[in-house]
């Protein structure tokens, strides 16, 4: 465990693409909740395996076939005590965390999930955590039910939870940090509360993997699914942890090659876990990739990444806050790394646009959360998201370009 | 300001946005069209009152970005008293305007709109009530910018 704090200006050296001018101006990278940068390290780790190691995986005996496949499962292994599953059998690789949930919606969700059942979500879901669920229910008769949010402050309205966590309800998905509001959902008890009711769980985990500690065993999920390419990691791989005794019940998805044990021309039989789940060849430099990125991570501690992002976040939320004309999102107190906010008169896209010819990258939109914003009463919103790269002089900057905005915009 | 913004953001631009033109619902209106941007939430109607082929009158209701009313108000301002297919071929003009930058002397206060091509993710707002209003002149419906919507988030 690292106990001194880390140096944090000195890691932004480790991300070459953060020096650098955009329009004229110091980059100011504020896009994390859509992507992080990609420390050196994790570049490094794929050019090694390219030029070295590449082969294909669990199918050569020659030398380069064993080296590709020692540190895909490693970075299995690496990825297992990183949110400290059990055993590795419990570590799904996929493309990231829509797939994951896509993977259960339809392996688990087609098996378990009946007409008449509900699917316990809330009103701050990102689209990947509510459109495979409509799917499964449109094509199996079963119910979507919400748990709505106390409006701005965007907490999750909790007085309403005993009338909505009914026996119908079969699965209960939520997502830990909300990308739209930086909601932190009481997910342990959340979870704790439907185990009781004999509940499956399952846990948007893309913005809080590489954010925050997360144990899945302390959570008590069922399911945890998060994205490599939030945290330091390549685009492309995500994993999907599952609780070792569902997946065991839990049919395979995609079928090919790999998700085997045996095969005949009318019947085959499954591979063990987790390759049940992993039909053809895979993206084998991806848990390489995200294997440095975890151990880059881990180095700096991820107790100490929560507290700069938080930090950020509150000293972002209060300077925005003494703005005239400034419309906050998401809780005042303990959040993810996160702002969301309006300016009176003037519309995100156009905050984005004008923020970005300072250098600064914001994203305006609605975060794919259409009906979080139809509930809020907006078209859309503009956020600020941080990683622990980012500096206080950032966000000072950040609040300057701001200033710039409502005077271009005469607010 | 850097140059480029003065560009998108010109004065005129600026102007309708703040006071939008033609801003209420047509009653009379015998044309109806929705345009929808579903990436940034802009979403406009486009009304028009049309006698045979001729645009007699042309409103907009909705909301969104800057760029996008105030292309709304200049184009229900523009499109009064021209034909289905002048309406058409203003169309194809202000697309390539928004897409290369070049304006020809006839587009008049519409030629604002041509710094828009030095901001690609800005030309859908540009080009949004343009194109509920060609679905209008040809019977109304439905437009949506969907399709370059990125995902992430
Ligand atoms: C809360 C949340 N859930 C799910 C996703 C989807 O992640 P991905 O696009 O990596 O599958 C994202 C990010 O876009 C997110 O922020």
């Amino acid at each position: 465990m690292p106990s001194l704090l880390p140096d944090w200006f000195a890691l932004r050296a480790d991300f070459p693409i953060l020096d650098q001018q955009v329009h004229g101006h110091p980059l100011v990278y504020f896009d994390n909740a859509a992507t992080s940068q990609k420390p050196r390290a994790v570049v490094d780790a794929l050019v090694r395996y390219y030029e070295r190691d590449n082969a294909n995986v669990h199918r050569g005996i020659h030398e380069l076939s064993n080296r590709s496949t020692n540190a895909f499962e490693a970075a299995r292994e690496r990825t297992r005590k990183f949110i400290n599953a059990r055993s590795i059998e419990e570590i799904i690789y996929t493309r990231g965390t829509t797939e994951g949930i896509n993977l259960i919606a339809n392996a688990w969700g087609g098996k378990f999930i009946k007409a008449g059942d509900v699917i316990l979500l809330t009103e701050m879901e990102h689209h990947s955590n509510i459109v495979p669920w409509q799917m499964l229910a449109e094509r199996t008769g079963a119910k979507l039910r919400y748990i709505p949010i106390t409006g701005d402050e965007g907490l999750l309205d909790l007085d309403k939870l005993d009338s909505l966590l009914t026996p119908e309800v079969k699965l209960f998905a939520m997502v830990h940090i909300s990308n739209a509001l930086g909601t932190l959902n009481p997910v342990t008890d959340l979870c704790a509360r439907a185990r009781k009711l004999g509940i499956t769980t399952l846990v948007d985990g893309a913005q809080s993997a590489g954010h925050l500690p997360v144990d899945v065993q302390a959570i008590g999920c069922d399911f945890y699914a998060f994205s490599g390419h939030k945290i330091c990691g390549p685009t492309g791989i995500g994993t999907l942890y599952g609780r070792k005794e569902v997946l065991e019940q839990t049919p395979p998805w995609h079928g090919g090659g790999e998700m085997i044990a045996t095969v005949d021309y009318f019947k085959s039989t499954w591979n063990t876990l987790p390759h049940k789940f992993e039909a053809g060849t895979p993206d084998i430099s991806g848990p390489i990739g995200l294997h440095a990125a975890l151990d880059y991570l881990d180095a700096i501690g991820r107790e100490n990444i929560f507290r700069h992002d938080l930090e950020l976040a509150t000293y972002a939320y209060q300077r925005l806050s003494e703005l005239k004309g400034v419309r906050l999102f998401g809780p005042k107190g303990e959040r993810g790394g996160l702002v969301s906010f309006l300016l009176d008169d003037v519309h995100a896209h156009d905050v984005v646009t004008i923020a970005d010819r300072y250098g600064v990258a914001l994203r305006g939109g609605h975060h794919c959360t259409q009906p979080l914003m139809k509930k809020l009463g907006v078209p859309s919103t503009a956020r600020a998201s941080f990683y622990f790269y980012n500096t206080r002089a950032e966000v000072d900057r950040f609040i300057e370009v701001v200033r710039e905005i409502q005077k271009f915009f005469g607010v | 300001m850097s140059d480029d913004l003065n560009d998108l953001y010109q004065e005129v631009i600026l102007e309708h946005a703040k006071s939008p033109r033609n801003f209420k619902v047509l009653p009379d209106a015998n044309r109806v069209a929705h345009g929808t941007n579903p990436l940034c939430g802009d979403n406009y109607t486009v009304y028009l009152v049309m006698d045979g082929d001729v645009v007699k009158d042309a409103s907009f209701q909705g909301s969104g970005c800057a760029i996008s009313k105030a292309s709304a108000s200049l184009l229900t301002s523009t499109i009064k008293g021209k034909t289905r297919a002048e309406v058409e071929a203003l169309f194809g003009k202000v697309h390539d305007m928004v897409t290369t930058g070049h304006a020809d002397d006839a587009m008049g206060k519409l030629a604002a709109f041509a710094g828009v091509h030095k901001f690609p993710a800005r030309v859908k707002c540009a080009i949004l009530s343009w194109h509920a209003a060609k679905a209008a002149v040809a019977g109304g419906g439905t437009v949506s910018t969907e399709g370059d919507e990125p995902k992430a988030g």
